[in-house]
């Protein structure tokens, strides 16, 4: 890989890919191995949409705690193996048309590719790979015995964690924060535009517009190649 | 009575400037999107656009005349082999200003060159409009420039922006004798024909400029946009005057000997305004009542609109210009044709140079076509555009005092101008020094990837460009000993630029007599249209 002094960091759901996190979710629900098993799972996603909503509302963590328990009692092997056919099926068509555009140029500038998620890392692994990231700072679910325990290792990633896993990934090595760059689509990865020297909102909602335009950052689109 | 013939000339020299008396009425000034009705002191000289030289009667027959009998070459048609792959480069939109009346030139040009091509059996024909590092035109834009039938059979696949940063999209042809890097469009350099049709606003457009400049990307453009060019052109309105032009000469040169490169080089007179606004192209002595009660009605509307509002309507209102010389064939002979009519209708000739100019800056400039005139252009049309048009002597003294006036409003457009804003905000504050911004900044706002993705897709300047037109002020700041704005509504932008500030223009006149004293010569370049001097003494 070559030497980086730079690197940008980019979310991805809404960022790079118009799907969330909650799509990989559905997509392992519905893939049970057994049709009463899959409509079970299903069926139970579906309900819990309200409370993922009300969750999302009152705390972005506990939003991820909550969601993340859903994957609790599945084999490691499974969730691997689903993996690729979830990047293939839902990830890659899903990739915004200006994703690699600005992943190529972030690159010819001399940046190291970094993905920053709060998606667990075996969903992402193979999108990361396919736009050519060269890391990717994802959740990682527990696993006990090969089976997951619903729960990830701390410290999650979101909101503000993003910030400090990007200011400790350039510490480590060796790049320069002020030089680097983070583009997330979303208010609560604020503080993970903040940290950095060139921050960018990426097709954002419209609380982070309004902190772009006050702060005076641009505002990229993706959705365009 | 006419003039004995010794005394002609100097009627004719000074029949575009008023010497401000007593009863003289008050001057019209822009001041961004309004207008100003100023009383100058006795003694002001007031320099006046020449009265628009008369269009060609027939626009389409100059452009098959000058195709079919071109400079330094053979005919077009006779160019032409069936199957031959053919580029043509167009320049955009940032000229000319504000944009012309339907059909544009441009699109004239094409409507007879196009069929010709058509006729010949050349088939692969791309539209490449040549912008550069400026904004990519929008597909409304691009529609109206050429108008909707080669829109229709060319857009989009083959009628595009140029993209100065497209990694295969450019080669580089070699390097100048004095290393400066020659990189042009890749479709333009591999095909058997060139072919740019420009439109020349002023002086300091076309020639080696078009395909040099226009076709080429940052690398390109950084050979000869530095404060070091700038400073030593006196000015770029004058291209033999200029540093900047001879850099951008060699590269053209280079290009010529590498490429088929035919130009058909198109001018325009300066009738920017006509029907209700045709008062502005007068002399204030020459109003009417009619048009004292047009202006005084325009002001009282304009004082109770919106800037967004006013910069709507004046956008909404295209130039009446008509074309009046074509050109054709190769680079350098075509283009001292066009130069020679353009200072036909600009040059001004004047004897003298003042202690204080006071220039308006209007609404537009060749880089806020469909936007906002933000700080960053205010400096570039004051020390930039207005403080070079000049041929000869500067109609400033060294030294002297400038005097604009626009509200200098803290505004700028995200999406078109977005480097310029951290160019302003972060980099202004901390020096305003062209060579300290060159050295530590430059590259890495051009190798932005946020920028670079906003002008690849958007419709943003390059992240360059705040640089580039920072130091377009170059020469003007090197000259002036102040600058004072009328009118800002506020004091952080003109302090930001190094400018005083003033809240009338006669109290300005008063800061500069203060420094040149009583007896200072004041001058006003009454413009838009466009004038220039010229003071070859």
């Amino acid at each position: 890989m070559a030497e980086a002094r730079r690197a940008a960091f980019f979310d991805v759901d809404g960022t790079l890919v118009r799907t969330n996190i909650v799509h990989a979710f559905a997509f392992y629900a519905m893939n049970q191995g057994s049709i009463l098993g899959s409509a079970w799972k299903t069926a139970k996603t579906i309900a819990s949409i309200p409370l993922f909503l009300a969750a999302d509302r009152v705390n972005r963590k506990l939003f991820n705690e909550v969601f993340y328990s859903y994957y609790e009692g599945q084999s490691e092997d499974r969730l691997e193996t689903l993996a690729q056919e979830l990047f293939e099926e839902v990830l890659r068509p899903a990739i915004f048309d200006g994703t690699p555009r600005l992943i190529e140029e972030s690159r010819r500038a001399g940046c190291r590719i970094v993905l920053v998620t709060g998606a667990l890392d075996f969903t992402v692994r193979h999108l990361a790979r396919h736009l050519g990231a060269d890391d990717l700072i994802a959740n990682r679910m527990r696993f006990v015995q090969g089976v997951a325990t619903g729960r990830v290792v701390p410290p999650i990633i979101e909101g503000a964690h993003k910030a400090l896993v990007i200011r400790d990934y350039c510490v480590k090595a060796g790049l320069a924060l002020e030089k680097s760059f983070a583009y997330s689509d979303s208010f609560s990865d604020y503080p993970m535009l903040a940290v950095v020297g060139h921050p960018a909102a990426v097709n954002p909602d419209a609380r982070l517009a309004r902190v772009a335009r006050a702060y005076e950052w641009p505002i990229i689109r993706t959705t365009e190649g | 009575m006419r003039a004995p013939k010794s005394l002609a000339k100097f009627y004719e020299g000074t029949e575009q400037i008023v010497t401000v008396e007593r009863d003289s009425p008050p001057r019209v000034l822009f001041s961004g999107e309004d207008l100003l009705l100023e009383d100058l002191p006795v003694g002001t000289r007031v320099i006046y656009p020449k009265p628009p030289i008369e269009g060609l009667p027939n626009v389409k027959s100059a452009i098959r005349w000058a195709i079919n009998h071109p400079e330094g070459c053979e005919p077009l048609h006779a160019m032409l082999r069936p199957g031959m792959k053919v580029t043509v480069a167009i320049d955009d939109i940032s000229l000319p200003l504000p944009p012309m009346r339907t059909p544009d030139a441009r699109q004239q040009v094409l409507e007879v060159i196009l069929p010709l091509l058509e006729e010949s059996g050349v088939d692969d024909v791309h539209l490449v409009v040549a912008i550069a590092l400026h904004r990519r035109m929008t597909e409304a834009e691009l529609r109206r420039m050429v108008g909707e039938t080669i829109f229709d059979a060319y857009y989009p696949d083959r009628y595009y922006n140029h993209d100065a940063e497209d990694p295969d999209g450019l080669v580089t042809l070699g390097t100048t004798d004095q290393g400066e890097k020659v990189i042009v469009n890749r479709r333009a350099a591999e095909s058997d024909l060139l072919i740019y049709v420009n439109l020349n606003l002023v002086p300091m457009d076309g020639g080696h400029k078009s395909v040099g400049t226009g076709l080429t990307n940052y690398e390109g453009v950084k050979a000869h946009h530095t404060p070091h060019h700038i400073r030593k052109s006196h000015s770029y309105m004058d291209p033999e005057r200029s540093e900047m032009h001879r850099s951008v000469d060699r590269v053209g040169r280079y290009i010529d000997r590498h490429l088929n490169v035919f130009h058909v080089e198109t001018t325009i007179n300066n009738r920017m305004f006509d029907g209700p606004l045709g008062f502005l192209m007068k002399k204030e002595e020459e109003y009417t009542d009619l048009d004292r009660l047009k202006l005084a009605g325009m002001r009282a509307a304009l004082r109770h609109m919106p800037a967004a509002a006013k910069r709507k309507m004046f956008q909404a209102v295209p130039a009446a210009y008509d074309v009046i010389a074509v050109h054709a064939g190769r680079t350098e002979p075509t283009h001292a044709k066009i130069l020679e009519k353009s200072w036909a209708q600009y040059a001004v000739d004047v004897d003298f140079q003042a202690d204080v100019v006071v220039y308006g800056i209007p609404y537009v400039s060749p880089y806020n076509v469909n936007s906002i005139l933000n700080p960053l252009l205010v400096q570039v049309m004051a020390c930039g555009y207005f403080f070079n048009f000049y041929r000869g002597k500067p109609l400033l003294k060294p030294g002297g005092t400038l005097i604009v006036t626009h509200p200098c409003s803290d505004a700028f457009d995200p999406d078109h101008h977005p480097s310029y804003i951290e160019f302003f905000h972060r980099l202004l504050p901390e020096t305003r020094d062209s060579e300290v911004l060159e050295r530590k900044y430059e590259r890495e706002f051009a190798e932005n990837p946020s920028y670079v993705h906003m002008y690849r897709t958007g419709n943003a300047y390059h992240g360059a460009h705040p640089f580039f037109m920072w130091y377009w002020g170059e020469n003007g700041r090197q000259h002036v000993g102040k600058i004072i704005a009328v009118g800002a509504d506020n004091e952080h932008v003109p302090r930001m630029m190094g400018w005083d500030s003033a809240e009338t223009l006669s109290e300005a006149i008063d800061v500069a007599r203060s420094i040149h004293g009583r007896g200072a010569q004041v001058a006003m370049l009454h413009h838009p249209p466009i004038v220039m001097t010229q003071n070859r003494g």
